[in-house]
């Protein structure tokens, strides 16, 4: 039997580091929770809103690209904090990693990583793999949707809305999305929702063409071929073409759109093949 | 589950199980977006009768078109009176409105929750609180309201914060007793912001004024109309002959 990713890496490297961006990412999950509660709960209003749009410390807006974009074509231009809070967002994303959001701040992450983590524990291996760039149509239905009829469709059903929404503003129906995603994952289709469907990270995948944030395979070398990473990574497609594009002459960065950033294949690699790298521009160097 | 190597089947590769579950996927997909768009429309119309919008919400379709649902009118509201809807409630969910009998808007004038919203789905235009027009106040049940019975009540009168404008006090005479008087409790419409405080007011059970979209109470009069006695108060006198004057005749009177 296949020994679970990661346990190789806890054996020669000790557990935090192989467990060190996994933890940070939860904090960071349960961080960006946090903040958006700190006002109902406390009182502490140091953000208000939600991921939908927000202010930060009364100053900074900040605004979704999926619901700017359905904003935009369902009623034209709208009011200017809209306006300046994508532009925040645009330039955060641009420069930390389009998806970024999803494995560090998205609420709906953890619920699909609990999946996947009981999908290699239970040994579900089966379900629906459908091509993953059908992300990418249900973001132009989405959109075209808003278009056709002036309103915000998406935005009934939206499960990243309605989670985040049901936990900063106590809308409990919004757990319904919840269960629906973690079966979804759990039992019709592996890294479904994030991998294959949800529109608002196909979006954010547009901000990470030009990321100068990166994970890279800088001792790619040393790669024992373990596969440990490709067990564990929901985008897994991305990580070849750098860990084994030395011999066509391809950079060691993963400059694929679709890396989450999560850094978990820097936790697993028994070999401490990959590491986070911060590069302007983002060009995929060739190391000698 | 390694997806490079157990997941993708040959590019080229057409099986019938690849086929039934691309087209399975795609019809599943085209049926949900359709009932997500039927669902969308359908409700797109009106908000249900026990929701206000706050003040400056474009009309509802529109509104849906520019509300993010963010909340930050909810948060900006200092009485607290503004709640997101809840999935299958009737409003759009996780659109802002208010329940006037539990809390009516205090109608601030700095309209903070105006000021909060990031989209203008609450219209930044609207700087002046008496000229919000979040519904409407409708005295809906005059057979249980007190001034009809006949009772010195008025207490919706007294809370209405454009007073005696929004709501004015008509003299009646009470025909069952004939010799007592009706203060009837009147709405205007071009006054009334439909900020709900009198539906809150209202000593009955249920309250018998109301708030309820403008759209869903108002008439209006077919465009050819003309109100006779403004055209003659526009034209300085009456636009038709005045009737002829005939002498009085009284018995006794002389002739």
């Amino acid at each position: 039997m296949k020994r679970p990713p990661g346990e190789e890496a806890v054996e020669k490297k000790g557990w935090w580091p192989a467990h060190r961006w996994l933890v940070w990412r939860r904090i960071s999950q349960a961080g960006v929770l946090g903040l958006f509660l700190l006002g109902p709960a406390f009182d502490l209003w140091l953000i208000r809103g939600n991921l939908a749009s927000s202010l930060f410390l009364d100053v900074v807006p900040m605004t979704d690209p999926l619901l700017f974009l359905q904003l935009l074509v369902a009623s034209g231009m709208p009011a200017t904090q809209a306006i300046l809070g994508v532009g925040v967002v645009l330039v955060l994303y641009g420069l930390l990693g389009g998806r970024l959001f999803c494995s560090w701040v998205c609420p709906v992450n953890p619920i699909t990583d609990l999946a996947a983590w009981m999908r290699r524990r239970l040994g579900i291996s089966g379900g629906w793999r459908g091509d993953r760039r059908i992300r990418y149509a249900v973001l132009v239905l989405v959109i075209g949707i808003a278009a056709a009829s002036g309103l915000m469709v998406w935005e009934w059903v939206n499960p990243v809305s309605l989670l985040h929404r049901g936990l900063i503003f106590g809308v409990w129906s919004g757990w319904l999305a919840v269960v629906g995603i973690l079966l979804f994952d759990l039992l019709l289709s592996p890294h479904g929702w994030c991998g294959r469907l949800c529109p608002t990270g196909a979006l954010y995948a547009q901000l990470g063409h030009a990321t100068p944030l990166a994970v890279s395979a800088v001792r790619r070398e040393a790669c024992s071929d373990c596969r440990a990473c490709h067990q564990v990574c929901p985008e897994a497609a991305v990580i070849d073409p750098a860990l084994k594009g030395a011999a066509k002459g391809v950079g060691p960065r993963i400059t694929g759109i679709d890396c989450t950033r999560c850094g978990r294949c820097i936790d697993v690699c028994p070999d401490e093949v990959f590491e986070f790298d911060f590069h302007l521009p983002n060009i995929s160097r060739v190391v000698p | 589950m390694d997806e490079t190597s157990a997941g993708r089947s040959p590019a080229t590769a057409i099986t019938r199980r690849g086929l039934l579950q691309k087209g399975g996927g795609a019809a599943v997909g085209l049926s949900l977006i359709g009932f997500l768009t039927w669902v969308g429309v359908r409700s797109a119309d009106a908000v249900p009768l026990w929701a206000v919008r706050p003040p400056g919400a474009l009309p509802e379709p529109d509104f849906l078109g520019k509300c993010l649902r963010c909340g930050l009118c909810v948060r900006a509201c200092p009485y607290d009176i503004l709640s997101l809807a809840e999935t299958g409630s009737g409003v759009a969910p996780g659109t802002p409105f208010f329940t006037p009998r539990k809390a009516p808007c205090e109608m601030c004038p700095e309209i903070p929750c105006v000021a909060a919203c990031p989209s203008g789905a609450l219209d930044h235009g609207l700087t002046d609180i008496a000229k919000a027009r979040m519904g409407l106040a409708v005295l809906a049940d005059q057979e249980n309201c007190l001034a009809f019975l006949g009772l010195r009540c008025e207490v919706c009168f007294e809370v209405c914060p454009v007073m005696n404008k929004a709501i004015t006090l008509e003299m009646r005479l009470n025909t069952r007793s004939g010799k007592h008087v009706h203060f009837l409790p009147t709405v205007h419409s071009e006054h009334c912001t439909g900020c709900g405080k009198c539906e809150k007011g209202c000593v009955l059970e249920e309250a018998a004024i109301r708030v309820l979209p403008r759209a869903a109470v108002k008439g209006a009069l077919g465009k050819h109309y003309r109100v006779g006695w403004e055209e003659k108060k526009k034209a300085g006198h009456a636009l038709i002959p005045e009737p002829l004057s005939l002498p009085v005749r009284r018995p006794g009177d002389g002739s």
